[in-house]
């Protein structure tokens, strides 16, 4: 089977890579460009662990195929902090201890960063509607919502 | 499998009319890859339709909108106009699955797949919607209520693409809603869905009415028989009555992991109360 | 050096660290995706594992032909049950993970494959030919038990009856557990209520599917990488299962996406050390969404009994409860801890708990969060808010009649020191959602529950480093946080900075043998011997100290992480701090260590309460979560927001348990729902906020009073959300999951009823 070559953007940089046509987008991000912070909990679309925005619009990657990629601007969650500096909403998980295992953290953070680019004040129930698709089975939700409520709030400056 | 992604719908429908082997259309892909990852099908050609322009825009027409078969559901609830227009077929397009689904899934595909339990369906047969089909042979117009001919299973042919759903000017004095019943609030596939437009003469009275029900039958349905329950009354406690009655009749149901053929005819009717609640509040506005 | 591990009073109420809320140390590694879990190891040409699963429950295996596969190019080794000696030791675990004679449910592990891609090792699949002759199934446990019901294994004769049965069955055991006369007990009352309830099989629900990558080498070195909750376990379990020495296997356990108990055992590891032994080359496994739902350990279904009888007054004369529970296709359901946690919370004259472990063709059970509890107290707790409706007393007072105290014989056997039911029950009467009003179709439930805690074989290092911080070895994997108390705690008792001390959870090369993250045991049992271990880095310390300062080593006290003279008469010296000491240590007498072997053994029980309001749609049954309040002895929070979290993950759990998870069978055997389309867990969208209350009543055998606080929480939430709940619906409900369908069936069918 011979490869497709695909140039994709990826977290600002230019990427190329060659893949089969089978395979998702999370199976390359995974298994041939090293970037293994989406994770895969389902392959159906339910869980959201693999959740990354492709053109800026919240996607899961388990149900992209590698080659829609081309000529699109792919974010990852290593792409979220810039440099060493976190994004608002990993600090404020952190803060507010809003993991537990956190494998679902890194669809949770893409997820949330996400939403605040398209709603900066979101009310309890527009997140907990937003977040449905990130399945989270440690916390219980209430930590996390409470994270990025709190997150919206300190980057709307108040 | 091979993947191409022609960027006019002429080359897409050549490709897809030349393939001998199993041919999909890859629109949004939140089911496609579904299927293909957990060996329903395996498809020798995939043909993605996202680089087709004509395919991405939703249109004004007649007064009403054309909403191009790659549109994505998220970006039907971003369209101001369309969401004043068919909130019920808006609502019902952006049931479909988690937030993430929704960048990609398009009502398009949703009446492709013709599942039974599509949530956006019901709305689309409610509104009056109509399917633009182009293929080897041309275009044509179906209604919506035409495309599923069984759970799976389109009346679309060898080569054929829907191009576009269009949905119709809105008379005024109407008003059109969705709803389903889950067991949780998001994430499920829907156990009953119902949509219904009605309009209403300048006494409150229903002129015309339209009602879709999902997921209670092989295919979603169009009940005459509900609609005829509200035309003529003013939408009052006795004709939703005869609706909820008319709408549990239609139902034929199966029993299944997510509800019981007696569940299920009933909230039929529940919902279908609901729904008319809506559209006859959303119509006096 | 001692190891004292009696509460002391004094050094609990004048903690620095413990009981702050500091980040984590993996944090950042876990919000940046740096943090690596199950399937995020790769190794240098390592090779696709994928396995082949039964697709009938229950079948006899005639042959394999696996020549088609081995043939097909890329394929680099397949296994089947002739790659695993037969192991008596380990029947049940070596027969779950690669069928014998029989496949016993349908996902059962049959052949395996490594191959140099995935697609490759798909096709693989396709070309092994397995002969099956179907046999007929049986799922329910009510069915398992009957005389005419299919016999999983012909082994099986029911133990604890007397006598013993002459004839296999699906029974493998009988437990029994009470004390007094519970027919005297019943005589006595004045209300009896009798019910039969039912509960689902649910699954843990981790995010993170198995996931393992195996390496043997030719000269019998191994390594293994997976998520695992006990990689110690996994070390032994697979050693013995692929004949190799211990010593010759090292397992190294990856960040974990969830356990809950369900990854304290073995499915892929041995299939993936086995293919890579034949291979010569490291084997990848990582299982799809809905093998995990299908092959691994779900928990048991059960259908039980519970009678309780009261006086008009509100105490409880006698309770007498029998519980079945299937646990797959092996022995091992938790029947006997349904049956000892069942009857727990009450101070009980007569009492009498019996249970039966059950086989039927479904996935061998594994643990999940308190095993049996929730189960069983969701019948007991059923029937104890029942009869409080029925002498009209108010559930938190009638609870409060009948609970349990320091002192009280618990209804398993031994007496109950200090534990703090009452003060659940207190806080919970106490709480504002207790006094908030309700309105219409909306419904109060309460329920209280117990669980043991588990202490066991634990083994963790301290080291102290030349430049003045500490690192911690610690040898049980991190399923929450817990890499933060231990932190804390060694902060705590060496009196320096918490961000001086960092934990890593080592393989199993670098420790002695730890029982797994399991029993809620981490933050007691690891945290103790960390504590002890600190405690002898200390002594070290001040060795070291008396050393410089030519004095005797028991003259030097330590104090906030200062090396003093004890007093005027050792004389007069500057105190030396950690880090001074650590500086000069290779001076002194070399590196300075603590560490600290035990079997931890006084773990500390605990009890919660629970509070929750329901609303019910009375057309649709669909129900509405509309306030939750967890209240739960901790002994003492070490890191509170991790304690809250566990509280609010249990409740949660509970709540999808109680409302819309469950495995659902067809006539065919074939499980229905293996993805998390059907398989409903709880979405954010479909909670509130989880309140919590954490009650401290220190554990007599923890110096700061710790007690175990992972699995208490997910007991009371069955029973309380199904008391919420009824009385929302204005019907008892008696089956979990209450889901829509059942919930207005139940509603209709009393409406009928009452017409």
């Amino acid at each position: 089977m011979s490869g497709t070559h695909v140039s994709t953007t990826i977290n600002g940089d230019a990427v190329e890579y060659v893949c089969d046509v089978e395979e998702t987008l999370l199976d390359v991000l995974r298994n041939r460009l090293g970037l293994t912070g989406a994770k895969e909990g389902c392959s159906t679309g339910d869980c959201g662990a693999c959740s990354v925005t492709v053109d800026g619009r919240l996607t899961c990657s388990c149900l992209m195929l590698a080659v829609e990629a081309e000529g699109h601007e792919i974010g990852t969650i290593e792409g979220v902090a810039n440099g060493s500096e976190l994004h608002p909403i990993q600090q404020k998980i952190l803060d507010h201890a809003a993991l537990q295992c956190g494998v679902c953290t890194p669809g949770v953070v893409v997820a949330v960063k996400a939403l605040l680019e398209k709603n900066p004040d979101p009310t309890e129930t527009e997140v907990r509607y937003w977040l449905a698709g990130n399945l989270c089975r440690c916390t219980g939700y209430d930590k996390i919502i409470r994270a990025v409520m709190d997150a919206a709030s300190e980057m709307r400056g108040s | 499998m091979r993947y191409e992604a022609p960027d006019t719908i002429d080359a897409a429908i050549a490709i897809l009319a030349a393939e001998d082997g199993i041919a999909r259309v890859l629109a949004g892909g939140t089911d496609l890859l579904v299927q293909i990852r957990s060996d329903m099908i395996e498809p020798d050609l995939v043909v993605d339709i996202k680089n087709i322009n004509s395919m991405r825009s939703i249109t004004p027409e007649n007064g009403g909108y054309r909403i191009g078969g790659a549109v994505s559901c998220a970006e039907m609830g971003e369209h101001a106009d369309l969401c004043a227009q068919w909130p019920g077929v808006v609502e019902a397009a952006e049931l479909i699955g988690s937030t993430q689904v929704q960048g990609r899934a398009t009502m398009t595909g949703n009446l492709c797949n013709c599942g039974p339990a599509a949530d956006s369906v019901p709305a689309m047969v409610a509104a009056e919607a109509i399917a633009t089909i182009v293929g080897p042979n041309g275009r044509r117009d179906i209604p919506v209520e035409d495309m599923p001919v069984a759970p799976g299973k389109s009346s679309l042919t060898k080569g054929e693409i829907v191009e576009s759903v269009f949905l119709p000017a809105r008379p005024e004095r109407s008003g059109d809603a969705y709803l389903r019943f889950i067991p949780r609030t998001e994430m499920d596939i829907a156990v009953v869905g119902v949509g219904i437009s009605l309009t209403l003469d300048g006494h409150g009275t229903c002129t015309h009415a339209r009602v879709g029900l999902g997921a209670v039958a092989a295919t979603v349905l169009l009940v005459d028989d509900a609609a005829k329950a509200l035309i003529g009354t003013r939408v009052d406690d006795a004709a939703l009555d005869k609706l909820a009655a008319a709408t549990s009749a239609a139902c034929k149901p199966i029993n299944d992991k997510r509800g019981t053929i007696e569940f299920r005819t009933k909230v039929a009717g529940v919902l279908a109360q609901r729904v008319a609640k809506i559209a006859l509040d959303r119509a006096g506005k | 050096m001692t190891h004292s591990s009696d509460f002391n009073a004094e050094k609990a109420s004048n903690l620095k660290v413990i009981g702050t809320r500091p980040a984590r140390p993996d944090g950042v590694d876990k919000v940046t995706g740096r943090a690596r879990f199950g399937a995020d190891m790769n190794l240098p040409g390592q090779l696709v594992g994928r396995i082949l699963r039964s697709p009938h429950p229950h079948a006899i295996i005639k042959s394999i032909d696996t020549s088609a596969a081995e043939a097909l190019d890329g394929v680099k080794a397949v296994v089947t049950r002739d790659d695993f000696a037969e192991n008596p030791d380990n029947h049940a675990v070596l027969c779950n993970v690669m069928a014998r004679e029989k496949a016993l449910y349908e996902g059962h592990t049959v052949a395996a494959v490594a191959a140099s891609t995935a697609t490759i090792a798909r096709k693989a699949l396709k070309l092994i030919n397995v002969d099956y002759e179907p046999l007929p199934h049986v799922t329910d446990v009510d069915a398992a038990m009957q005389p005419d019901a299919p016999v999983l294994h012909d082994t099986i004769f029911t133990s604890g009856v007397d006598p013993v049965p002459t004839i296999p069955s699906n029974i493998v055991a009988r437990c029994e557990f009470g004390h007094g006369d519970v027919e005297a007990g019943f005589a006595k009352a004045d209300i009896i209520v009798e019910r039969e309830l039912k509960t689902a099989a649910t699954h843990q629900g981790y995010i993170e599917p198995h996931a393992c990558v195996a390496s043997v080498s030719t000269d019998g070195m191994s390594e293994l990488w997976c998520c695992t909750q006990g990689h110690f376990d996994d070390r032994k379990i697979c050693a013995a299962l692929l004949g190799i020495d211990v010593s010759r296997l090292r397992v190294t356990a990856s960040e974990i996406g969830g356990g809950f108990g369900g990854k304290t055992t073995v499915f892929i590891e041995p299939v993936a050390l086995a293919l890579s032994r034949k291979a010569g080359r490291p084997v990848k496994i990582v299982m799809s969404r809905e093998e995990v739902f299908k092959a691994s350990g779900p928990t048991a279904s059960t259908s039980m009994r519970v009678k309780i009888g009261v006086t008009n007054d509100g105490r409880m004369t006698a309770c007498d409860g029998e519980f079945r529970l299937q646990g797959g296709a092996f022995e091992g359901s938790p029947f006997d801890s349904a049956a000892m946690t069942a009857f727990a919370c009450y101070d009980l004259e007569n009492v009498k708990s019996v249970a039966f472990d059950v086989v039927v063709n479904r996935p061998k059970g594994a643990a999940y969060r308190a095993p049996g509890a929730p189960m069983s107290v969701y019948g007991v707790e059923s029937v104890v808010d029942e009869v409080a409706l029925k002498i009209g007393m108010d559930p938190i007072e009638f609870r409060l009649k009948n609970a349990v105290r320091d002192g009280s014989q618990s209804s398993y056997g031994p007496k109950f020191g200090p534990n703090g039911l009452v003060e659940t029950l207190e806080a919970a009467k106490a709480h504002p959602q207790y006094k908030t009003p309700l309105g219409p179709n909306q419904g109060r439930g309460i329920a209280s529950g117990f669980w043991f805690n588990y202490g066991g074989e634990t083994c963790s290092n301290l080291n102290i480093n030349a430049d003045g911080t500490v690192t911690l070895a610690v040898g049980t994997p991190d399923i929450g946080g817990s890499r933060a108390s231990m932190c804390m705690m060694a902060a705590e008792e060496l009196g320096i900075p918490y961000d001086s001390v960092r934990a890593t959870v080592v393989d199993t090369g670098a420790l002695g043998f730890n029982e797994g993250s399991y029993g809620s045991r981490v933050t007691y049992a690891s945290g103790l011997a960390i504590i002890n271990a600190a405690q002898q880095a200390i002594t070290e310390m001040c060795k070291r100290a008396s050393m410089m300062w030519d004095i005797p080593a028991d003259a030097v006290t330590w104090e906030d992480g200062y090396a003093k003279p004890s007093g005027a008469n050792a004389g007069e010296f500057e105190p030396m701090s950690l880090a001074e000491i650590a500086a000069i240590a290779a001076n002194t007498g070399g590196p300075i260590a603590g560490h600290r072997e035990h079997n931890a053994d006084s773990a500390g029980i605990s009890f919660g309460t629970h509070i929750v309001d329901t609303e019910v749609d009375p057309e649709t049954g669909r129900v509405d979560v509309l306030r939750y309040t967890v209240i739960q002895d901790a002994g003492k929070a070490i890191h509170p927001d991790y304690v809250e979290g566990q509280f609010q993950g249990g409740a949660v759990q509970g709540i999808g348990w109680a409302l819309n998870e469950e495995y659902i069978y067809g006539d065919d055997g074939k499980l229905q729902n293996a993805g998390f389309l059907d398989y409903r867990v709880p979405v954010a969208s479909d909670l509130p906020m989880i309140d919590t209350v954490i009650v401290e009543v220190p554990n007599p055998g923890h110096p700061y009073g710790v007690r175990g606080v992972g699995e208490t929480g997910i007991v009371p939430p069955l029973a309380a959300v199904a008391n919420s709940v009824s009385a929302a619906a204005g019907v008892r409900l008696s089956e979990l999951p209450m889901s829509p369908p059942r919930v207005l069936k139940a509603m209709d069918d009393a409406k009928q009823a009452a017409e």
